[in-house]
């Protein structure tokens, strides 16, 4: 049929289920606020745990004795460390809180305890041990010049805001998705839009899209606060920086469409994105690196989409790095976005 | 060749759900132009059997013809010619009344335009109230403007006026009076006695999943004979409670 489409003044089904989706949201503050503010509050808290710039000074405890006045002297005027004493009877516990990081007991010569695992106490008894023997008339064969640099986009701080970019990436994506397509099932608004000739590809394809246009603030937020609040660099282009941003969003809102396409209430999408989201938060690297996992689950690991994400988002941000160079995490991310919509489309409950 | 002249007709629908039959055999002709009603009391399988005949469920068995046409192979041109109004739906509380309908006509490649479904429906005045605030009179009139988005030749409405206050019933059937007298077709269930016997050609008396009687209100109510009815004039009801020795609004 060539017959002329009229929509009587109305846009593209697209256009107008994009809208829809986006004025509900737009007319709920609460999630309009939590969105935008989430990665902020994450951001400091995390700025604030791990201070970027100084090093933290190695603390150590002095358990009394007859040589313990003459260790704190020494150790007092030693770079980088501070002095505790620490009564008899209270080393384990000091030990164990990490409120000292090593703990000296004062004998001819000393004896260091401390947990070899961690690493601020092996710092502590480098320091500790060069300053005592030092002290005692060590002679060093030559001294290394030391030049000092600071590197920014080096700290944690700056690896820490592409992995929150991310995880925002996700968790908007997921639940802004998840949530209103449960509430339409409930209200038995789904089962009323395939009643009419909707095509439902469409309704997904604009779930989906009508988080496009969130995506560019949302991603904004604490992109902005990394670079003019703690002086993160951004080092790749803006261009390859939204790219990946958009492939991302594309990713998690399919998967978003997936989880929520048989769930029949809150509780339940509630439980299924909690499955889904929370090992990614530890295993895909937002807080640390995905390194410290044993080599065997690697290949697992890198096959997540928030790895993909993260990994793609700090080459980009800290190395500068062009599309090409995070093609391997684009498709990952792609067929996580593809494979989830095309079994969204399948299983979805109209009803 | 199309049938012109049916709206819906089906024929031996059953519907299970497990042990449960909803639907048991049941047989039904509506023509153009007509409204047909399916009458019975909750659970007698009226709201299954508009399901299966606005093609929302599979029947178990059974045969459904809409405007001529099956199901299979014509959902996308059946759901331009259809007009639905569902039991239970509730439209998005935080769009306004015009957005809605922008929506739903956005999906027809004719119809009406807002204005004029605005002022059908008599809501011209509340066209940027969210819906979350309307009454439900004003929601109910909005689902039926939704419903006549693409200017249907038939119309689906299942329980229109249930939960209404008279005065909205009104409203709604004199909506339904005009739709019918531009030539539309109506399909509806309800367990409204009066509303059967004001907006009905016909109607089917259903009970257990099957019709126990069939035919225009008023020759179902004389068929009934002098006898039965002595103390006021012959209803539906009285149609039912003889068939059934039941009544319909029995719980």
């Amino acid at each position: 049929m060539n017959e002329r489409i009229d929509r009587g003044g109305s846009s593209h089904p697209l256009i107008e289920l994009a809208l829809a989706r986006l004025r509900e949201f737009g007319r709920e503050p609460e999630a309009v606020f939590w969105t935008f503010i989430f990665p902020m509050i994450m951001s400091v808290t995390m700025a604030l745990a791990f201070p970027g710039s100084g090093t933290k000074p190695a603390v150590v405890g002095i358990e009394p004795g007859v040589h313990a006045a003459a260790i704190r002297d020494t150790l007092a005027h030693a770079p980088g460390v501070t002095v505790r004493d620490i009564p008899a009877g209270d080393e384990a516990r000091a030990l164990r809180e990490g409120e000292v990081h090593l703990l000296i007991v004062p004998t001819e010569p000393p004896v260091y305890r401390f947990d070899p695992a961690r690493d601020e106490s092996r710092v502590a008894r480098l320091l500790v041990d060069n300053a005592l023997k030092q002290a005692s008339g060590r002679r060093d064969p030559w001294s290394a010049r030391e030049e000092p640099v600071q590197i920014a986009g080096s700290r944690y701080v700056d690896w820490l805001i592409p992995g929150i970019v991310g995880l925002t990436i996700m968790g908007t994506s997921m639940w802004g998705i998840g949530f209103s397509i449960v509430q339409s099932r409930m209200r038995k608004l789904l089962k009323r839009l395939v009643a009419s000739p909707m095509r439902k590809s469409e309704y997904l394809v604009a779930q989906v899209g009508g988080r496009m246009v969130l995506l560019a603030p949302e991603v904004a937020v604490p992109l902005l606060f990394g670079v003019f609040v703690l002086g993160m660099p951004i080092r790749g282009s803006l261009l390859s920086l939204s790219v990946v941003c958009l492939v991302g969003a594309l990713a998690f809102g399919s998967l978003g469409l997936l989880l929520a396409s048989r769930a029949r209430t809150f509780e339940a999408i509630s439980g299924m994105m909690n499955f889904a989201m929370v090992p990614m938060w530890i295993l895909s690297g937002v807080f640390f690196s995905s390194s410290n996992f044993p080599e065997a689950m690697q290949p697992a690991i890198h096959a997540l989409p928030l790895t993909a994400l993260n990994n793609a988002l700090r080459s980009i941000v800290l190395e500068g790095s062009p599309l090409r160079g995070v093609a391997g995490e684009l498709a990952v991310l792609g067929a996580w976005g593809i494979g989830g919509f095309a079994l969204a489309l399948r299983i979805f409950r109209w009803r | 060749m199309i049938n012109a002249v049916v709206g819906v007709r089906c024929t031996d629908l059953v519907k299970r759900y497990g042990d449960v039959v909803a639907v048991d055999g049941l047989s039904l002709s509506v023509s153009r132009g007509e409204c047909f009603g399916l009458l019975g009391p909750n659970g007698a399988g009226k709201t299954t059997t508009i399901e299966i005949l606005e093609g929302l469920l599979e029947p178990d068995a059974g045969e459904v013809e809409i405007l001529g046409l099956t199901w299979k192979g014509h959902e996308r041109e059946l759901r331009q010619r259809l007009g639905v109004q569902l039991q239970e739906t509730q439209l998005a509380d935080k769009l306004t009344v015009e957005e809605t309908l922008r929506l739903f006509r956005s999906f027809y490649h004719r119809g009406r335009t807002i204005d004029e479904l605005l002022r059908i429906v008599e809501l011209e005045s509340k066209r940027r109230s969210w819906v979350g605030k309307l009454s439900g009179g004003q929601k109910q009139r909005l689902a039926v403007a939704c419903a006549l988005a693409g200017d249907p030749d038939l119309l689906f409405m299942d329980e229109p006026t249930t939960g209404l206050d008279p005065q909205s019933r009104r409203q709604l059937w004199e909506l339904l009076t005009h739709f019918r007298q531009q030539g539309g077709t109506i399909l509806l269930t309800t367990h409204y006695m009066d509303e059967a016997e004001t907006l009905c050609d016909r109607v089917a008396i259903v009970d257990h999943g099957k019709v126990i009687a069939q035919g225009a209100p008023r020759e179902l109510i004389s068929s009934l004979g002098a006898p039965r009815v002595v103390t006021h004039q012959g209803t539906l009801e009285d149609v039912f409670v003889a068939l059934t020795g039941r009544h319909l609004r029995e719980e």
